[in-house]
């Protein structure tokens, strides 16, 4: 039901901001400091969901391998590497320091 | 289909077909293990896939199925979502000329293809008809690869048993680190706001109810803007006065562009590492 409900919204406001192009044309321009603003707010709060989903578990802290190597895709990032090395990267060095780790 | 193929070759040429290529297998990768971790973290496969054709922004998708992995609300999980995407607006106005081409369905159709890759492709070439040819080659592969590629994701991670062996909860957040610091480098005061609405958020996860904490993030934006500085200039660089939105006939299309680092998918602006061909 949620799941519905949220694909539902996230769909119709979506659409309706690709829609402005299209129907505003060349009338609409939105100064760069609307732009940069909307971008700020985008950032902070992809990092309160990466720092939260990296660290927490429900109502408590995570195991320690997930930020590991949430830690290693975060570097491998910072060097520039390409979107799918972060990705196995990050899911890789997790996965083997549970092989490891876990009993 | 092989003529349709030497045309957009002879239009876009051969370097920009591969770029396109190249990033709709970079995002393969990605959409396949977004539809993997959605379903591992516990939702039934048709939301992501059904996320994957109607939403069709990465970036939103990814931070959507984020919060709701975690038992977050529809409030936050929408909220977040539809923030990323407010980029989606000024896209759409940089490729108005592209979509305002055509018939009323394909305008309607080609609107959904704003994405930062088909916007960034588009905005590269010189010229109107090239500019076209970008847009709606690389909104129609990226669609279609990312959407086989989230459906194959999706099926797959049903297969795999526990996905935590895998690692795949810690990929999530690594992608949205990601997206972001492009952004980041260079703006001391997002950094700040950044980093003080990630520790707002995660100090609040204990008490505060699934979801809410990541709403306390923006607040953090506010303060740092606030305290940063008396006058009304957000951010470390300069601004345009006025921030209002200009409505206004006489508006340079090239103005309209500001392309910034991703939170979609892939690097629109790959280094196909130059393979020394």
């Amino acid at each position: 039901m949620n799941s519905a409900t949220v694909l539902a919204l996230l769909a119709a406001g979506t659409y309706a901001l690709r829609l402005a192009g299209p129907i505003f044309h060349r009338r609409l321009q939105l100064s760069e400091r609307t732009t940069r603003l909307l971008g700020a707010l985008a950032t902070v709060l992809l990092a309160a969901l990466a720092a939260t989903a990296a660290l927490t578990q429900g109502h408590h802290l995570a195991d320690w391998e997930r930020p590991a190597g949430v830690l290693v895709g975060v570097t491998l990032a910072a060097r520039r590497m390409p979107l799918p090395v972060v990705v196995i990267g990050t899911a890789a060095t997790t996965a083997l320091l549970r092989l490891l780790f876990v009993p | 289909m092989s003529s349709l193929c030497r045309t957009l070759g002879r239009t876009l040429g051969r370097p920009t077909l591969a770029d396109i290529a190249l990033v709709c297998a970079a995002d393969a990768v990605v959409g396949a293990t977004f539809g993997a971790v959605a379903v591992a973290g516990g939702l039934p496969a048709w939301l992501p896939i059904a996320m994957s054709v109607l939403v069709f922004a990465g970036g939103a998708q990814i931070a959507a199925v984020g919060v709701l992995v975690a038992g977050g609300g529809v409030v936050a999980a929408v909220a977040t979502g539809l923030a990323l995407n407010t980029r989606l607006l000024p896209y759409s106005l940089a490729v108005s000329d592209v979509l305002d081409t055509g018939r009323w369905w394909t305008r309607l159709l080609g609107a959904h293809l704003v994405v930062d890759e088909s916007v960034a492709f588009a905005l590269r070439q010189d010229d109107a008809r090239r500019r076209r040819a970008a847009y709606w080659l690389t909104g129609v592969s990226l669609f279609v690869c990312w959407n086989a590629a989230v459906v194959l994701g999706a099926l797959v991670a049903g297969t795999l048993g526990n996905p935590d062996t895998f690692g795949l909860d810690a990929v999530f957040p690594a992608v949205m680190v990601a997206l972001i610091l492009p952004g980041l480098s260079g703006d001391r005061r997002l950094r700040t706001a950044a980093v003080l609405g990630a520790l707002l958020a995660v100090a609040a996860t204990p008490v505060l109810p699934a979801g809410l904490p990541l709403l306390l993030a923006p607040v953090a934006l506010v303060v740092v803007l606030r305290k940063g500085s008396g006058d009304s200039a957000v951010l470390s660089d300069p601004f345009v006065p006025s921030d209002s939105v200009v409505l206004s006939d006489a508006v340079a299309p090239s103005d309209a562009a500001p392309i910034h680092p991703a939170p979609g998918s892939a690097d629109p602006d790959p280094d196909p590492e130059p393979a020394d061909r």
